[in-house]
């Protein structure tokens, strides 16, 4: 039977189909459709670990135990996980074990675009490129055979382009699972002290030299001869967008990306005239290929930043623009992505924004009240990084920064990062008040659990962790908690805590407006024309379903001034309302009324 | 220098929260189940609700990248009229255009601070051969919910592709079970059987 699947939902099919019963992993765009679409398949267990680097482990385990894991992890997740993953590299695996990593090149939605076929190369580990979704579904079976066959953990690399397009893929019946679990005790492969790390590490280049040899001929490492003047290397998603332009080209279509056939790129490169090298992100297949001898174009025709597309591989290749419709000479107001209507992160950052104070931010929505008109969050690194941030700023500012300091960070982000920073607080005598905005959810990858809502991946009820409880063993010398919907207690509570010597945690608790379990609508606000002055103050929040209406622009007589001056007045849109009331708090001529 | 690809690219557009990713799954099911080849991509994440929504549809015998180049466009159908203008760059003059006669007004221009553009419908007919403005929210409403909108939008398409009628309403009751069907199948015709003014 044919599917149309994205390259996620092809990759949890083709696990599921070569008898992979087990998973982990933490979600991350473009990675989290894989962990949620394969959760749903019959007698699979998968969970959602605190963070990539537990998830790898995690794998680890599994596969120590005989089982076929897979792991799933954006590409910044396999920094993360980079530690365990360096070392696996060294013991190797006694099961299976798949890593998918799946990169963001443009930063679709991530804060930067590393390449992470350099962690391939970097952890001697063979990685497999899928160009679509037929590939992806086929490659995490070759994957997982090739883990076996060489006893070492394999990277899956996709990009955006590849994990969000659909194509057809045929399903396969699932092989039956084979139970192959076991406890194996083998000190000299598994306990990486330095004289058994020695040992292994010689392993690690026996292994390498033979998956060298595989590669040579490794069926999904293609040669497509055709017109013998140019010839193109090339593997993912870029295979794709040259086919579309130039389909007589001949094409040296590479599955594998690391370790490369060098026997058979001389080959190719013995066969054709011109080679370009066509890979989005670092020459990482260019200056291995130039090391050969072998003269290539690459980065010297195509960009080294952003994800391509057929446009570009058009134009870099040809030397040619193509031709496009004159564009309309007005300006195009844009869409930014914008926190939800009754987004409770919302009064946070106003509030914050008005106490001016630094604030170091984190990963997560509310990263967007960096903007107007919030502006309300001034740094944003990785994942964690608010904490230790915060504090590093008000121990170098000492006095000068007493009171001025905030570190937030959102709930899953504090669970996949933030404990060992904010003990750090308090360990090392921090002043840095640390906000945790937790809205019940892991809101920007789609609604996600995680140890603190009290549900697993399967949707199995299970033990929540409790912030304050946490925040009080760890040794925090003030615990509050403030409903960030009432603007008057959260704004008492943070100056509080600013004034107070020692280190804070305020756990700023309202459920996503979008959470299915605790989110909340209420009967939505509206603007009462006989009230309001226009003095534009509840548009300070930035919220989407406020919006102005400019009184030039009406007829005489279809609007009531209150103001002598009035220039225009508010108005809410009552589908996109929420009843949050936070505007309301904010109107001084009370014109924002519920019901 | 040699010749692309033969395969047809359509480009959807509009607002977040229009159903757009749906039509194109309805639009990609339909032709899977024609026995042709078909690819498409968007991309999730940070387009959140009323942020801008693109999704290329690439479909034909043999397809490989699941989307346009600029200028490769054939069947362009946008959501919003003001979402249209930001991919002129993806078609060229024999493009087909359709354009959903409806509004979102961006924050800038809830705030006062930008202008809504005027005339969109004009702008597209000085650029392409083959423009039709729809009422697809009117059209939905009168199909029984305006939530439709999406479904009157793959109707009008559907009428340039090769997609057989019988195909269209198997793709629809899959994806619209139950209470639902009537209404999307209505939705559909309004659009499949519109012929523009």
């Amino acid at each position: 039977m044919k599917a149309l699947l994205s390259g996620n939902e092809a990759i949890a099919r083709g696990a599921y189909e070569c008898g992979v019963r087990f998973a982990a992993g933490y979600p991350g765009t473009p990675s989290t459709e894989i962990l949620e679409e394969f959760s749903r398949y019959e007698g699979v267990y998968a969970e959602w670990s605190p963070n990539e680097k537990v998830a790898l482990e995690v794998g680890i385990g599994a596969a120590l135990a005989g089982e076929k894991a897979l792991v799933t992890m954006k590409h910044v997740g396999l920094n993360v996980a980079a530690d365990p993953l360096f070392t696996v590299s060294y013991t190797g695996i006694n099961g299976a074990l798949v890593i998918v990593s799946a990169d963001d090149p443009s930063m679709h939605s991530s804060q930067n675009e590393q390449d992470n076929r350099n962690y391939a190369k970097f952890a001697k580990v063979p990685l497999l490129e899928p160009a679509d979704s037929e590939e992806a579904s086929r490659f995490v079976k070759l994957a997982f055979a090739l883990s076996k066959e060489f006893d070492t953990p394999v990277i899956l690399r996709t990009t955006t382009r590849v994990s969000h397009s659909k194509g057809i893929v045929e399903l396969k019946e699932p092989e039956p699972y084979v139970d192959n679990r076991m406890i194996e005790l083998n000190a000299a492969k598994y306990v990486m002290v330095p004289a058994m790390a020695r040992q292994r590490r010689l392993e690690v280049e026996k292994r390498m030299q033979a998956l060298k040899a595989f590669a040579e001929t490794f069926p999904e490492n293609r040669l497509e001869m055709a017109n013998p003047e140019i010839g193109i290397i090339t593997a993912g998603m870029c295979y794709n967008y040259a086919k579309s332009q130039f389909p007589d080209f001949s094409y040296l279509k590479l599955g594998m990306v690391h370790p490369l056939p060098v026997q058979l790129i001389r080959d190719f490169a013995s066969r054709v005239k011109r080679i370009y090298v066509i890979e989005e992100l670092d020459p990482f297949i260019e200056e291995q290929v130039k090391a050969l001898g072998i003269e290539v174009m690459g980065k010297e025709r195509f960009p080294y930043t952003g994800e391509f597309d057929p446009g570009i591989v058009y134009e870099s290749i040809t030397g040619k623009k193509i031709p496009v419709l004159a564009p309309p000479d007005v300006a195009l107001p844009p869409r930014p992505p914008n926190l939800c209507p009754g987004c409770p992160h919302r009064g946070l950052f106003y509030i914050l924004g008005k106490l001016k104070v630094f604030v170091t931010g984190d990963i997560g929505c509310y990263t967007l009240a960096f903007m107007k008109p919030l502006e309300g969050l001034h740094s944003c690194i990785c994942m964690g990084a608010s904490i230790g941030m915060a504090h590093g700023m008000s121990q170098a500012l000492k006095e000068k920064g007493r009171g001025k300091i905030v570190g937030v960070i959102g709930d899953s982000t504090f669970l996949h990062s933030g404990i060992p920073p904010l003990m750090n607080v308090a360990y090392n005598k921090g002043e840095a008040v640390i906000v945790i905005c937790d809205n019940r959810t892991t809101a920007m990858t789609g609604m996600q659990d995680h140890p603190g809502t009290g549900f697993t991946l399967q949707g199995a009820a299970t033990k929540a962790v409790s912030y304050e409880a946490l925040g009080k063993v760890l040794g925090l010398d003030s615990v509050r908690v403030v409903d960030p919907y009432n603007l008057e207690e959260t704004e008492r509570v943070l100056k509080e805590e600013l004034n107070r010597p020692g280190s804070s945690l305020v756990i700023s608790r309202r459920a996503c407006v979008l959470y299915r379990r605790e989110g909340e609508r209420k009967e939505p606000f509206w603007v009462a024309e006989e009230k309001c002055i226009g003095c534009r103050r509840c548009l300070d929040i930035g919220c989407p379903a406020l919006s102005w209406i400019d009184f030039s622009g009406l007829p005489e007589g279809s609007y009531k001034k209150v103001a002598k001056k009035q220039k225009g007045r508010a108005v809410i849109d009552p589908d996109a309302c929420t009843g949050c009331s936070v505007c309301a708090q904010l109107c001084k001529s009370k014109a924002i009324v519920q019901g | 220098m040699t010749t692309r690809e033969r395969a047809q690219s359509i480009l959807l557009a509009g607002v977040g929260g229009q159903g757009i990713l749906k039509a194109s799954d309805i639009i990609c099911t339909a032709i899977m189940y024609e026995g042709l080849d078909v690819k498409k991509s968007e991309v999730h994440g940070m387009a959140q609700r009323g942020g801008s929504v693109t999704s290329h549809v690439r479909y034909g015998e043999k397809v490989f990248s699941p989307v346009a180049a600029r200028g490769e466009v054939d069947v362009f159908a946008s959501f919003e009229l003001l979402e249209s203008l930001r991919y002129i760059e993806y078609l060229k003059h024999s493009s087909k255009v359709i354009l959903n006669n409806f509004r979102v007004n961006p924050p800038a221009v809830n705030l006062g601070v930008m202008d809504y553009p005027e005339n969109v419908p004009q702008l597209w007919r000085e650029r392409v051969a083959q423009v039709e403005v729809v009422d697809a929210r009117s059209m939905a409403k009168e199909a029984g919910n305006f939530r439709a909108e999406n479904v009157v939008m793959v109707g009008v398409l559907a009428r340039m592709l090769p997609v057989k009628k019988e195909t269209w309403e198997r793709v629809l009751e899959e994806f619209f079970p139950g209470t639902l069907k009537d209404v999307n199948l209505k939705a559909f015709y309004l659009g499949y059987r519109f012929s523009p003014a």
